[in-house]
């Protein structure tokens, strides 16, 4: 016996004289004997949960914590315990999605919540159940584009997150859409170079904010000269710093996407996260995955259920926007529930601690005479410095401090050579900063 | 509390709060500072509520849920096993959650052995070379493993390879996949017994096919006798293979599908490997594929060298397909639950879940209409109530079901069959709720033929009744802001 | 058994074309079609100017659990659409033949012998 099986050999004699056979073998009649597997799996024998418990542990052992200075998409925030304890709730957890309303309710509530929520913070009309992650939302905005504009050509600013960018070239290639880059100058998408590339193949420009560089970028000029031309504006927002900063509509973008992270989730190596997305009412009918409606019952009782299925895969199948089903819907949970918790109130302390934390790290990192100020632009919790110090340096030391942060952008292209990136969250005290900024002062090379 | 019906934007008051902060210690910076170009002009919208209110409400449309652990979730296609809690446990440890994804390869070991192992272990039990755990969901390995269909292709510079054959039983996200991928699809029919008609691959296959998706057993939980001859008909024209994992879990200890020919598939670690689904994901869809398609598995990718992980970007790769590497506190679920099993176990898998579905399809052949006959593997398609005179649908069926709580079968899928009911117990069940679950079903039966007006008005104990979806349609109130303007009409 | 109406041109995809005079046509969506569909919830139609090709897809028709797609019965210009069915598109179960959803100018009258009659059509709906 096994614990996840929980046939008894009497049950085994009894289901097996009901079917009329001698053994469950004789069920697998149609799968032909060549391809049946004979031998045992090459994988350890069951463990215990004792066993297991040991094993996990000790893997993580290899894992190391630092304090983190890092972001690039990712970002230290704080995490309420509330979340942990409502997620776990297996009606949540072990639920499939909403296809049965009358009793998922609970699902599709939050799903409402989720959405209400992402509309008040970017201020658009509408957003979708969730995507995977902001740089599949970002690749996905971009087949939202094609379809509305019905044209093949996707700009992308340089200032957006290489990774992001990444993932809409591979998505691209192979739907057949044209990607170029819009460079940037001074840190920020280059409106001059914009101007002459915003041709009428052009689909959509896909910008970020802040932008990879930690920036907050303006995107009214940029805008208007992409609606003057029949193309959309596609806007990547980390949604916590929407809490205060200017909202994707009112930059005037068409659809905004981008990733939850920020709001109430762990680091976990990059996942799960989750994305979102919104638009425009007119486009409503375009965007791809689920969308939760509140309907009313046959008793007229207010109640919530998907809506606009016909879009989707299941019903439309090769004529579907989008080929996506499961999205993440758990992680849609973690940031209702750290929204309902932080409120506004709670958001924007979170943006001023994170601000305050960063411009002081800034200032202290400049006063070692070790850094120097690259782009003179406004930024909230990260920014970029260009350093002195070899960069391999700086992470070694940091290393050994327990320390993680400074990520040399030369990885990402090699025009930021001698480029590094900070990142600050509410969870970094002032002792973690001197902390750093002592590390990094006292070093000679 | 099922009756609470409040949004959290209805308890919210104004000053509320429902968090605690760190002091501030730098406040000679502040936000004012930054040009009010670039701040929003409203305060954003969202509720004012404390802890406690925040847990109630919860809690409260919590239990408007049906979970794994409320009760039978036959849900056809989704495999909704038990998601043992020990799984759980084990993502919850900090020393995996506090770890940044962009940290140095020497501080993030622990992970990238994670990664190594449970891709080496779905590279066991596939037969298959390699895994990438970097797609999100099943959809999104569908998508990855076209991509390295395509890429395959257009390296050995056969640009015209663009049809994908897709049987008319497949699940949607096949098709809708393909066209993502920028290709195009061909259905074929099945036959009368439920399987991929040969004539109509046959006169299906050109040079410009680049492959074919199954899923075998397939969306009817039969299992595709000809396979071999599938295989070798689609490689016979350069085609290669697409294994959708919808319905690995049936074949767990019975066959692999790259001994069945198949060149690329995608796992739904949800499904098989029993993570939890969480109301719609997080789910994780590794692609693998054989020796020849490796150099095209997505970047990044987790490689060892003595002993040492370390990252790799490839040139020949599809790209990257996330912005890291994927769903990863789902594989550690998935591989507590690959230990858990172990070798002796995992091979049992498709012998219950198969037994379980075949048992019930015996018992329900005498009232619901079985379209095929023969052994089902681990899930079985009704077509609707024998006594079609009763005027009770398959949708009535199933919203009884839950008056009974129990969660319905999937319905209305497969689309060869006008009234599908789709039953997938998996192995984690007894006889005994097998058992219960059938006089269920029998009971429903005998209600259609004695009171079916009854059953087209359930369900009449959830939370709420049968929802007007044409309501919600038309007036599309898809968010809070949109309730609030709907009120003051 | 579904409605049919004398003196409408039928095409396989379900359209309805009728004359209103000259070369001036009214198009729709059968009977059948829409009760294959159920309530209708949203009608994608096209802007007046455009240009239909015959066979080419020009909008869709959408209900809860479907959606299909709009072939034009014929070549011609769009000059009105019916506007009523963006906000009643439940209209097209109420009446499909009342429920216009383009009133076209054809290209060529004659091209309308080329779809079906109502007897040849009622076979194709059975």
């Amino acid at each position: 016996m096994f614990k996840y099986f929980p046939h008894t050999q009497t049950d085994l004699d009894q289901m097996l004289e009901t079917l009329k056979i001698k053994s469950i073998d004789e069920l697998f009649v149609d799968v032909p004997k060549n391809v049946r597997f004979q031998r045992e799996y090459d994988l350890p024998e069951a463990m215990s949960e004792v066993e297991l418990r040991q094993y996990f542990k000790d893997i993580a052992k290899e894992n190391r914590e630092l304090v983190c200075f890092a972001g690039m998409g990712v970002y230290d925030h704080y995490v309420p315990s509330v979340i942990g304890s409502l997620i776990s709730r297996q009606e949540f957890q072990t639920a499939y999605t909403p296809y049965q309303p009358e009793v998922a309710q609970g699902t599709l509530q939050y799903i409402f919540e989720f959405q209400s929520m992402i509309q008040t913070l970017t201020g658009m009309d509408t957003a979708n159940a969730s995507m995977y992650d902001g740089a599949t939302a970002s690749a996905e905005a971009c087949f939202m584009a094609e379809a509305i504009t019905r044209r093949n050509k996707i700009l992308v600013s340089e200032t957006v997150n290489p990774n992001v960018l990444a993932t809409i070239r591979t998505y691209a290639h192979y739907k057949n859409l044209a990607v170029e880059i819009v460079p940037m100058k001074d840190g920020i998408t280059d409106i001059e170079s914009l101007g002459h590339q915003v041709t009428s193949d052009v689909a959509a420009l896909v910008v970020q904010k802040p932008n990879f560089f930690g920036i907050i970028e303006g995107f009214e000029i940029a805008a208007g000269i992409l609606h003057g031309n029949g193309s959309l504006l596609i806007e990547n927002a980390d949604i916590s710093t929407l809490g205060v900063l200017k909202t994707p509509r009112e930059d005037g973008a068409d659809i905004a996407i981008g990733d939850c992270q920020s709001l109430g989730m762990p680091l976990a190596f990059g996942g799960p996260t989750v994305g979102y997305m919104a638009t425009i009412k007119p486009y409503v009918r375009k965007l791809p995955g689920r969308i939760c409606g509140l309907s009313k019952d046959v008793n007229d009782k207010r109640a919530f259920v998907l809506t606009l299925q016909a879009r989707e895969q299941h019903i439309r199948r090769e004529k579907a926007n989008s080929n996506i089903c499961s999205n993440q819907s758990l992680m849609a949970l973690y940031v209702t529930i750290y929204l309902a918790l932080m409120g506004p109130n709670g958001l924007k302390e979170v943006n001023e601690l994170s601000y305050q934390g960063a411009h002081y790290l800034h200032d202290r990192l400049i006063a070692t005479g070790k850094f120097k100020v690259r782009f003179e632009r406004p930024f909230l919790k990260e920014f970029v410095l260009e350093t002195l110090i070899p960069v391999e340096l700086i992470q070694e030391v940091l290393l050994k401090e327990g320390y993680f942060g400074a990520l040399p952008l030369v990885e990402f292209n090699e025009e930021y050579e001698n480029l590094v990136s900070f990142a600050v969250t509410e969870k970094r005290t002032k002792a973690e900063i001197d902390k750093l900024v002592s590390i990094l002062e006292g070093l000679s090379w | 509390m099922v009756n609470y019906d409040k949004l959290i934007f209805e308890i919210s008051r104004e000053g509320r709060i429902g968090y605690s902060l760190p002091k501030p210690f730098a406040t000679e910076y502040t936000l004012n500072d930054v040009n009010p170009r670039h701040m929003r002009d409203e305060t954003p919208k969202l509720p004012e509520v404390s802890e406690l209110d925040v847990l109630r409400h919860y809690s409260n449309i919590s239990q408007k849920n049906f979970g794994v652990e409320t009760g039978f979730y036959p849900l056809g296609s989704c495999t909704m096993k038990y998601n043992p809690k020990i799984n759980d446990e084990i993502a919850g440890n900090e020393a995996f959650r506090n770890i940044h994804p962009l940290q140095p390869a020497s501080t993030v070991q622990g992970w990238m052995k994670i990664y190594d192992e449970l891709q080496k272990a779905l590279g066991e039990l596939t037969g298959l070379s390699a895994f990438s755990l970097n797609p999100y969901a099943g959809a999104h390995g569908e998508l990855a493993g076209l991509m390295i269909m395509k890429a395959y292709h257009e390296k050995r510079g056969d640009y015209k390879r663009t049809k994908v054959i897709v049987p008319d039983s497949a699940h949607g996200t096949n098709p809708a996949s393909t066209a993502v991928c920028g290709m195009q699809v061909i259905e074929i029919k099945s036959n009368k017994h439920g399987r991929v008609d040969l004539e109509s691959l046959k006169a299906s296959l050109t040079d410009e096919v680049a492959g074919m998706m199954l899923t075998n057993p397939n969306t009817l939980g039969i299992f595709e006798s000809d396979i071999c001859e599938i295989t070798k008909l689609v490689h016979s024209v350069g085609g290669l293979m697409y294994y959708d994992g919808a319905n690995l879990n049936a074949i767990l200890g019975k066959a692999r599908p790259m001994d069945m020919g198949f060149d690329i598939m995608h796992i739904n670690l949800h499904k098989t490997f029993s993570t939890p689904h969480g109301g719609g994901g997080p789910g994780s869809g590794p692609v693998g594929v054989i020796d020849k398609l490796v150099e095209f598995l997505p970047n990044p990718r987790i490689k060892q060298l003595d002993g040492h992980f370390y990252l790799e970007e490839s040139l020949e790769a599809i790209g990257r397909v996330s912005m890291f590497f994927g769903n990863s506190l789902v594989w550690l679920r998935a591989y507590a639950y690959i230990l858990t099993l172990g070798k002796e176990n995992l091979a049992k898998i498709g012998d219950f879940a198969t037994l379980n579905a075949n048992y019930i399809k015996e018992l329900l052949k005498t009232e619901y209409f079985l379209p095929i006959t023969g052994p089902c593997m681990h899930e079985c398609v009704f077509d609707g109530l024998i006594d079609v005179s009763t005027g009770v649908r398959t949708l009535d069926v199933a919203k009884r079901l839950l008056d009974y709580g129990m969660h319905a079968p999937t319905i209305y899928f497969p689309l060869l069959f006008h009234q599908s009911i789709m039953i997938e117990p998996t192995e984690t069940e007894s006889k005994q709720t097998l058992d219960h679950f059938v006089e269920v079903m029998l009971e429903i039966a005998r209600e259609a033929k004695e009171n079916p007006e009854r059953l087209k008005q359930a369900p009449l104990t959830t939370p709420v009744g049968r929802i007007d979806e044409v309501f919600a349609a038309k007036k599309m109130i898809l968010t809070y802001k949109d309730y609030l303007e709907y009120l003051t009409q | 058994m579904s409605k049919l109406l004398d003196g409408l041109y039928y095409s396989e995809s379900h359209e309805w074309v009728k004359v209103v005079e000259g070369n001036t046509v009214l198009i729709g969506i059968t009977d059948f079609a829409q009760s294959q569909l159920g309530t209708v919830v949203f009608v994608d139609l096209p802007e007046t100017g455009t240009k239909l090709v015959k066979d080419a897809e020009f909008g869709a028709v959408e209900s809860v659990k479907a959606a299909s797609d709009l072939f034009s019965p014929v070549d011609g210009t769009v000059i009105e659409v019916n506007e009523d069915l963006i906000g009643e598109p439940e209209k097209i179960n109420e009446d499909a033949y009342e429920a216009w959803l383009l009133k076209v100018e054809l290209d060529d009258l004659e091209a309308l012998k080329d779809l079906l009659g109502k007897v040849d059509y009622a076979k194709l709906s059975e």
